[in-house]
């Protein structure tokens, strides 16, 4: 009797966790998927057609701004990566007795609502704010430079606004690698990049895969940082979706387009674990 | 590069024809930084280890023996002292620039790679041709029995397993001296020994100079030419096993290495090339040499198995004391017996099972401690 409710209480235990997902993810999604495929509008209602044309449609009409923010989430990726990389790397290896400190310092903005820090962004790099003014007073910048609304600043708000997440993972996979395995590469003639490449890089593959998954994913999506840096050239998927559920109401088209967005995520990072090696990633992960 | 002599060139006995040494230390001091005080973990170390030999670093946790390591393998930089390797200073090379290997406590092996690219490690980076590294990878595994395993991942092998590809990994390179950081400590008792053995046959087979860093005194007795005992950054005694055993130089290393008695006493008088210590009421410790004079307070330690137990007094040129047995232990091929003397001092004995155990002495017997002059060894402090 008691090993019964031994080996049944973890299922007891997890199961609030699996309603809550269940309420407000998956009942969401099957309604949001059922809009998907309705037709008809907000005065006159929508009726359930199985209409596959949404998102022919969407797709047709908003493919520019859906591949816009594919290159902008994924630029502001490997930009991400490029720099979240030697920080974490640095406070692994190099952080001492202070890399809690170091931690906090990275995760201070946070404290910061998202939108607020962005906003801010706006100021910094408004075309006479504070960074841009005196330097065109002084005559150093043209007079018609600026960067807000340009590709440059939604992908800088974006590189911004999600590098903790990259920093994160990839410091907690390289917190695992055991030291003396780096120094079985050095003891066996590696030198210090082909210990890095051949060693510390592999090992620390599953925080890149979480990193890229934990800011590629949410940086594609996200409508904040086109809507306060970008113009109107700058408009990414996140806003039209915005737009259309909120302003328009065409529920039909904005639900095909969320839908449309995260099959593309999807298939993008089954391909980008398949390409650096599932099994790889998944044992090392694993491990 | 110093040239070695012809035909010293994978030489394997120790004492062989005088010859450029494979590792030497040089009053190698290693210190650093704690809490703003500088601590020396090694306090000048000088040896040197002959090509071929198996060489232990032996002491407690702490004394430096793996600093003193590290500072072969160039992981860790002397802060004084120099280390030269066949004559020539790496003091400032780096590890990867080392011509010599580690087989690290804990492996240490590559958790990514399976063991065929484990062992391959070294030779690639050293861009051997990629076909000499498959023969000799696959040479290799088969002297450590590992041939058909070289696409296991080190994560699904036992300890004894992991252990033997850190050896491989290790040797493939055929490095100048093979550096062992108590590479046996994880496994269970019958598989260490099984591998003091293995580890042994396969340094005959190579003919590398092994240095072997344990805290465990009977696998440094077991495998090593010769042991260097370490307490507190310091060597205490460098000799070969039998003379460290029999002789141990300091209290030091007769307490750390076996089970030892340690009496003390005062010169009563010289004779027949003995010194006589007076102990208790009717006995007597006779210490072999001559460079004791009357009244000279000397320690000495005697090895529970050189000890005889009787029941009368025994006759001779032999140290004779009485005292109490105070415990008996059964060992199987041998009786521990625990004997408090009169003084207060209690003595260990090691007394084998022979076939007439009609000798054997009981709890609480009073009985009589005997051993040749030659037993006694006198030490420094």
């Amino acid at each position: 009797m008691r090993r019964a409710k031994a080996a049944v209480a973890p299922y007891l235990l997890a199961l609030p966790a699996w309603i809550w997902f269940a309420i407000f993810f998956v009942v969401p999604i099957a309604a949001m998927a059922s809009v998907s495929l309705t037709t008809g509008n907000i005065l006159e209602g929508f009726q359930q057609t199985l209409s596959f044309s949404n998102y022919a449609d969407a797709v047709g009409q908003y493919h520019v701004q859906l591949i816009r923010s594919l290159i902008y989430g994924g630029t502001a990726t490997v930009i991400m990566l490029l720099l979240a990389y030697p920080v974490a790397y640095w406070i692994a290896f190099k952080g001492g007795r202070r890399k809690s400190m170091y931690l906090f310092l990275l995760l201070l903005p946070f404290f910061v609502s998202f939108v607020l820090r962005t906003i801010s962004w706006g100021f910094l790099l408004a075309d006479d704010g504070i960074l841009f003014g005196p330097l065109k007073s002084a005559g150093l910048l043209p007079g018609d430079f600026h960067v807000l609304a340009t590709d440059v600043a939604v992908i800088g708000g974006l590189t911004y606004n999600f590098l903790p997440f990259m920093v994160l993972p990839i410091y907690v996979a390289l917190g695992r690698v055991d030291p003396r395995v780096i120094e079985a590469a050095y003891d066996l003639y590696a030198s210090r990049w082909a210990a890095f490449r051949k060693v510390v890089l592999p090992l620390s593959l599953p925080g890149v895969f979480a990193g890229v998954l934990m800011t590629f994913v949410p940086a594609t999506a996200d409508p904040v940082n086109a809507r306060v840096l970008g113009g109107t050239g700058n408009t990414m998927i996140g806003n039209i979706i915005q737009t259309e559920y909120m302003t328009n109401n065409d529920y039909p088209t904005a639900s095909a387009l969320s839908f449309t967005l995260m099959a593309v995520l999807l298939v993008g990072i089954f391909a980008y674990a398949r390409s650096l090696g599932t099994e790889n990633v998944l044992e090392a992960a694993a491990r | 590069m110093t040239k070695t002599q012809a035909g010293a060139e994978g030489a394997t006995a120790p004492s062989a024809a005088p010859q450029v040494p494979a590792i030497e230390l040089d009053g190698v001091v290693k210190e650093y930084l704690a809490h703003g005080e500088v601590v020396q973990a090694v306090k000048g170390v000088t040896l040197s280890i002959a090509e071929g030999e198996f060489f232990s670093l032996l002491g407690p946790s702490g004394c430096g023996k793996t600093t003193t390591m590290r500072m072969i393998a160039g992981f860790e930089d002397p802060s004084r002292g120099a280390v030269r390797l066949r004559g020539q200073d790496v003091t400032d090379v780096p590890p990867n620039k080392r011509d010599v290997n580690m087989v690290f406590q804990s492996y240490a092996l590559f958790p990514h790679m399976n063991v065929w690219e484990n062992v391959a490690f070294g030779l690639r980076r050293r861009k051997v041709a990629e076909a000499d590294i498959k023969r000799r990878v696959g040479e290799m595994l088969e002297i450590v029995d590992l041939t058909g395993r070289e696409k296991r991942r080190p994560r699904e092998m036992s300890g004894g397993q992991q252990q033997r590809v850190a050896l491989a990994r290790a040797l493939v390179n055929r490095p100048r001296a093979l550096l062992l950081d108590e590479p046996l400590g994880a496994l269970d008792l019958k598989l260490r020994q099984a591998m003091q053995i293995e580890l042994k046959r396969i340094q005959r087979e190579v003919g590398i100079t092994f240095v072997y860093v344990t805290h465990d005194q009977s696998e440094a007795l077991t495998m090593s030419d010769r042991i260097a005992v370490m307490n507190n950054g310091l060597i205490e005694q460098l000799a070969p096993p039998r003379e460290i055993y029999e002789r141990p130089a300091t209290t030091f290393v007769a307490g750390f290495i076996g089970t030892s008695n340690l009496l003390t006493g005062e010169v009563e008088r010289v004779a027949d090339g003995h010194a006589v210590l007076k102990a208790g009421e009717d006995g007597r410790v006779l210490v072999a040499g001559g460079a004791h004079r009357a009244g000279d307070p000397v320690a000495i330690t005697v090895r529970p198995e050189k000890i005889m137990i009787s029941t009368e007094e025994p006759a001779g040129e032999v140290s004779a004391v009485r005292g109490t047995v105070s415990e008996v232990v059964y060992l199987g091929t041998y009786n521990s017996y625990v004997v408090g003397l009169p003084g207060g001092a209690e003595v260990t004995v090691f007394q084998q099972n022979a076939h007439d155990s009609s000798s054997t002495a009981e709890r609480g017997d009073s009985v009589w401690l005997s051993w040749q002059p030659q037993h006694s060894y006198a030490i420094g402090s």
